[in-house]
């Protein structure tokens, strides 16, 4: 055990964690430098393209130092602000972690509430500062920053360039020297912690753990603590560059196991994993991870609902933190309503679906779960705008507030204000991390980053500004229920609940965008905004006059008929409400106001 | 009853709209003459009916000499059997008629004109690029009754920025009083790789008035069914018994041979055309092999196209042939299918068949589309 370092990487997207762990991997010849796949730990096609590590995975590697042979578990960790329990898992699995800066950057918002994450478990950090031969790199700003954030000693901080190569060697020491080892006892009743799961379609989960005490040995019979179901350790081992079965992993290593279990919900992230005839105690910390946000998925053709039932079901298979149930919509059929992390595990999901299922799917505006208080003091939670009860039913809505972290250039300080107290924001503190880094910390409503938060403040602070936030709690509102009618018939897809001070300007843009994307028809369309039965926006599209070609003769039928063929299957996808038809991507729209 | 077309692909200058196949250089006008002919000697079995009428389209056919008219009526004659009273058609241009033409058509047996006016207006003619003006127009008409061809048809075109709806009023009258018995109105359309197309996109011109062609085309309806027009699909309108034979048999779904580059032929059951490329046309020709491609029609695509081309005509669909061609399933599903147009009041059934209302035939291709199966 005492060869043993369990560590991650802390880092901001693009400061060159995965740059790092290659040269990590290189220097202790994991990997050789033919066989390099570049960036080996992020191997999800998607997560490549994003720039993020969706989910984290572990690698084990053999560093020999002065004659001795150590052991490090690098275990890595998501990259988004979706993902912050699961990092909270991986550092929980950790006693030290690389503080990894980007030269030119300097710290991130998200940076520092994974160090923070990472203090809190007292891991022990190393900060590095990475791209140092980039010419714009700034040395002691970036030092300052560091030393004003953790408090450590100038000399402490190491200069690194995962590019060239420079410093890898003096991080692999550090991790040598200043990481402890792992403590924790193998005779005593096993307790390992599951921070991770993948799903292969061959050998079903695998799940990633750290063993805290005692020992698990292959052909053990397990038990997961929170859900109580027991497995057969069917095969253990570590993971190298592919995967290595051993005989068993004793307390302060890492490893995997595969029992067979075919669906991930079966595997909690933060679950403990003991044997069935010893059993150990819960780690502390585990949580069921909840959804933020909600939205429909539907199939563009309805025909279709059952193949995506199929999809959405094997896509569960290997994230456990998506959830969905039925859902019928007037307008769209039958599909899904569905739970996500956040916005960016909602797009990763539709984009899972198209890429890996052949899915085009229509996915109705999100909102977050809010909670609805009737008269008769039933307490509804509407994770939908169809579950919202009835207006004279109704007492009140309480809606959940986050808790944002920004940090930026004090340059912008103005418009970071602007935009989150117009996004109703309450500023509870302002600090400066260094001379050159402000932090600001709002309370906010959790529903008003959901839409376009992001991509303001990244407008606003030209990109200069990193976020994360944390909920805190519920807080009564005033939420209404806006729908768009067509004709006088409601749309329900384009239902959306909404903050009442935004109902009107989105219900304007929403009306705008409409009429640009409904085709005219043979008849004049109305297209209304309204609460309740008062109309608080609306819009126009004058009847279809003419559609008629000229000339049919001998050498036109031929591309006139495919060219009406076609707009005949535009019309199959486009979905009748009341007499209107419309086409899918009015249903998509909504996701794109401005 | 069977038709041939032939393209006869050059014209004198580029009209802005215009967006068949021509070259504008006639040097090679007797080759490609000569080409045609061959082409109706290598595709002499192509057809087993009847040729009940003859169309010489383009470009522009009058530009041909009388001596390769006159060869290619031969070739014709010497290869399919052509009925003693066959329509046989030429399209000609207001600047190529001519008295001494006029008689040697005649003389050759072309017993119908077709003659591009487009307008009577010189702003709208010189707006659209055509070779004439509205004198030649006017003259080329009178030319031609006097020499002795009754059966004429003009094409005219409304919509047109430089149009107004009195000048529309003023072209249409102005046929109505020539006692023209068969007309061809067209909207002016936007296509694609044209100079309109492009001085539109260039901002150079305005786009299509959407309402003006509408309304151009309504009151075009009112004036020619006043005098004594009946109109007898989109944008053809006939005298009684006047009505174009040839145009017909495509909207009746019956064979026809095309001829010449880009030309379309029709079996029953596929759709061929020639390349649309003058010398790649003469060289394939030239070794004796015929340069198309093809497209052979699926039941359903035969039934969608006779959805599409009978729709636009005053017969409308007969569910009586659908059932009969194609099955009762057919014939109810577009009943069904139509049943929201009925109530838009854009479609009748009258008579087991499915028509187009006045306001319906504005709208006939998205209705068209919507009753395809
Ligand atoms: N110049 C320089 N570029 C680096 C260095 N490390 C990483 N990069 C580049 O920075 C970008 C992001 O690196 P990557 O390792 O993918 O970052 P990650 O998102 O943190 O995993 C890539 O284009 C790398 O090539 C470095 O030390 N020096
Ligand atoms: S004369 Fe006819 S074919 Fe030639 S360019 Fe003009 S419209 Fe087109």
């Amino acid at each position: 055990m005492k060869q043993i370092r369990n560590f991650c990487i802390i880092a901001h997207i693009d400061h060159g964690k995965s740059t790092l762990a290659d040269r990590l991997l290189e220097h202790t010849k994991t990997i050789g430098e033919r066989d390099m796949m570049n960036q080996v730990l992020d191997d999800m096609d998607l997560e490549r393209e994003k720039g993020i590590t969706i989910k984290s995975h572990a690698i084990q590697m053999q560093y020999l130092h002065n004659g001795t042979t150590y052991i490090f578990n690098l275990i890595d960790t998501p990259g988004h602000v979706d993902f912050s329990y699961e990092v909270s898992r991986a550092l929980a699995a950790c006693e030290g972690a690389l503080l990894l800066v980007d030269a030119t950057q300097g710290i991130q918002a998200q940076t520092i509430s994974n160090l923070y994450l990472a203090i809190d478990n007292d891991l022990e950090i190393i900060p590095i500062i990475n791209k140092i031969d980039m010419d714009g790199a700034k040395i002691p700003e970036v030092q300052d920053q560091i030393i004003d954030l953790i408090g450590c000693k100038e000399d402490e901080i190491l200069l690194a360039s995962g590019k060239t190569g420079i410093g890898i060697e003096a991080i692999l020491e550090a991790i040598v020297k200043r990481i402890p080892a792992p403590t924790g006892n193998t005779e005593a009743p096993l307790q390992a912690l599951m921070f991770d799961s993948v799903f292969n379609s061959f050998r079903g989960i695998i799940a990633y753990f750290r063993v805290f005490n005692g020992t698990l040995k292959k052909g053990d019979k397990i038990k997961f603590v929170a859900t109580g179901e027991e497995y057969f350790a069917d095969e253990v081992g570590v993971l190298k560059l592919g995967m290595q079965p051993v005989n068993e992993i004793s307390a302060g290593n890492v490893g995997y196991i595969i029992t067979g279990i075919k669906n991930a919900k079966e595997v909690k992230v933060g679950d403990t994993i003991t044997l069935a005839s010893n059993p150990g105690e819960m780690i502390k910390g585990f949580e069921e991870v909840k959804p933020m946000v909600f939205a429909g998925i539907f199939p563009v053709v309805t025909e279709d609902f059952e193949e995506l039932r199929d999809s959405m079901d094997k896509l569960q298979l290997n994230d456990a933190s998506l959830t969905y149930e039925l859902e019928t919509s007037q307008a769209l059929g039958f599909g899904f309503r569905c739970g996500f992390l956040g916005l960016l595990h909602m797009e990763i999901i539709q984009e899972r679906l198209e890429r890996e299922f052949n899915q085009t799917v229509i996915t109705t505006v999100p909102n977050v779960s809010f909670h609805a208080y009737t008269t008769r003091g039933e307490k509804i939670i509407v994770n939908n705008p169809a579950q919202m009860p009835e207006l004279t039913k109704l007492d009140r809505i309480e809606e959940p507030y986050i808790r944002a972290q920004i940090i930026s250039l004090p340059e912008y300080i103005g418009n970071i204000m602007t935009l989150c107290l117009g996004k109703r924001g309450i500023l509870l503190n302002q600090s400066y991390l260094t001379t050159t880094r402000v932090e600001l910390i709002f309370e906010m409503p959790l529903t008003e980053i959901v839409f376009d938060f992001y991509d303001k403040l990244k407008s606003q602070t030209r990109g200069y500004a990193s976020f994360d936030y944390t909920p805190i709690d519920y807080r009564e509102s005033d939420i209404v229920k806006m729908d768009i009618l067509l004709n006088s018939e409601k749309v329900d897809a384009l239902s959306a609940l909404i903050h009442r001070s935004r109902a009107q300007d989105f219900g304007r843009k929403l009306c705008e965008k409409l009429k640009e994307l409904l085709p005219r028809q043979q008849f004049q369309i109305a297209i209304q905004a309204a609460i309740g039965a008062k109309v608080i926006a609306r819009e126009n599209i004058s009847a279809m006059r003419k559609d008629v070609t000229a000339k049919c003769y001998g050498g036109d039928i031929s591309r006139k008929r495919k060219l009406l063929e076609k707009q005949k299957e535009g019309k199959k996808r486009m979905r009748q409400i009341g007499n209107v038809e419309v086409p899918q991507e009015a249903f998509l729209a909504v996701l794109k106001l401005d | 009853m069977a038709g041939i077309y032939l393209h006869i692909p050059f014209c004198k200058k580029a009209c802005h709209y215009c967006n068949f196949h021509f070259s504008a250089s006639t040097r090679y006008i007797n080759e490609m003459a000569q080409a045609i002919g061959t082409e109706a000697a290598l595709r002499r079995r192509y057809l087993d009916e009847p040729v009940a009428t003859i169309y010489f389209g383009g470009g522009t056919p009058s530009l041909l000499s009388v001596t390769s008219l006159q060869m290619l009526l031969q070739k014709l004659r010497d290869n399919f059997t052509i009925t003693n009273d066959a329509e046989i058609t030429l399209e000609a241009n207001p600047d190529d008629i001519n008295v001494e033409r006029l008689h040697s058509w005649k003389m050759l047996g072309i017993n119908r004109l077709s003659i591009g006016i487009q307008s009577f207006n010189d702003a709208d003619l010189s707006w659209m690029n055509r070779a004439h003006n509205a004198y030649q127009a006017l003259q080329s008409i009178v030319l031609a009754q006097r020499a002795g061809f009754s059966n004429i048809t003009i094409d005219l075109i409304y919509g047109t920025p430089t149009l107004t709806n009195e000048q529309w009023r003023r072209n249409v009258q102005q046929a109505i009083d020539l006692n023209i018995p068969h007309l061809s109105c067209y909207a002016l359309t936007v296509e694609p790789n044209t100079a309109l197309h492009k001085m539109i996109e260039n901002k150079k011109m305005p786009d299509v008035d959407e309402e003006k062609q509408s309304q151009h085309f309504e009151l075009l309806v009112r004036w020619l069914k006043d005098a004594g027009y009946e109109h007898y699909e989109i944008s053809n309108f006939a005298k009684p018994g006047c009505e174009s034979r040839h145009n017909s048999s495509y909207w009746q779904g019956k064979p026809y041979l095309g001829l010449g580059p880009s030309a379309h032929s029709f079996n029953g059951t596929s759709r061929q055309w020639n390349v649309a490329n003058n010398a790649l046309y003469m060289q394939s020709i030239s070794r004796s092999t015929v340069p198309f491609e093809i497209e052979h029609l699926t039941p359903m695509q035969q039934l969608n196209e006779y959805i599409m081309t009978s729709l636009r005509t005053r017969q409308g669909i007969s569910l009586n042939h659908v059932s009969a061609q194609w099955s009762e399933v057919d014939s109810m599903a577009l009943i069904k299918g139509a049943k929201r147009y009925i109530m838009q009041g854009n479609v009748v059934f009258v008579n087991n068949h499915l028509q187009l209302t006045r306001s319906g035939k504005l709208l006939a291709d998205g209705i068209a589309a919507g009753l395809f199966r």
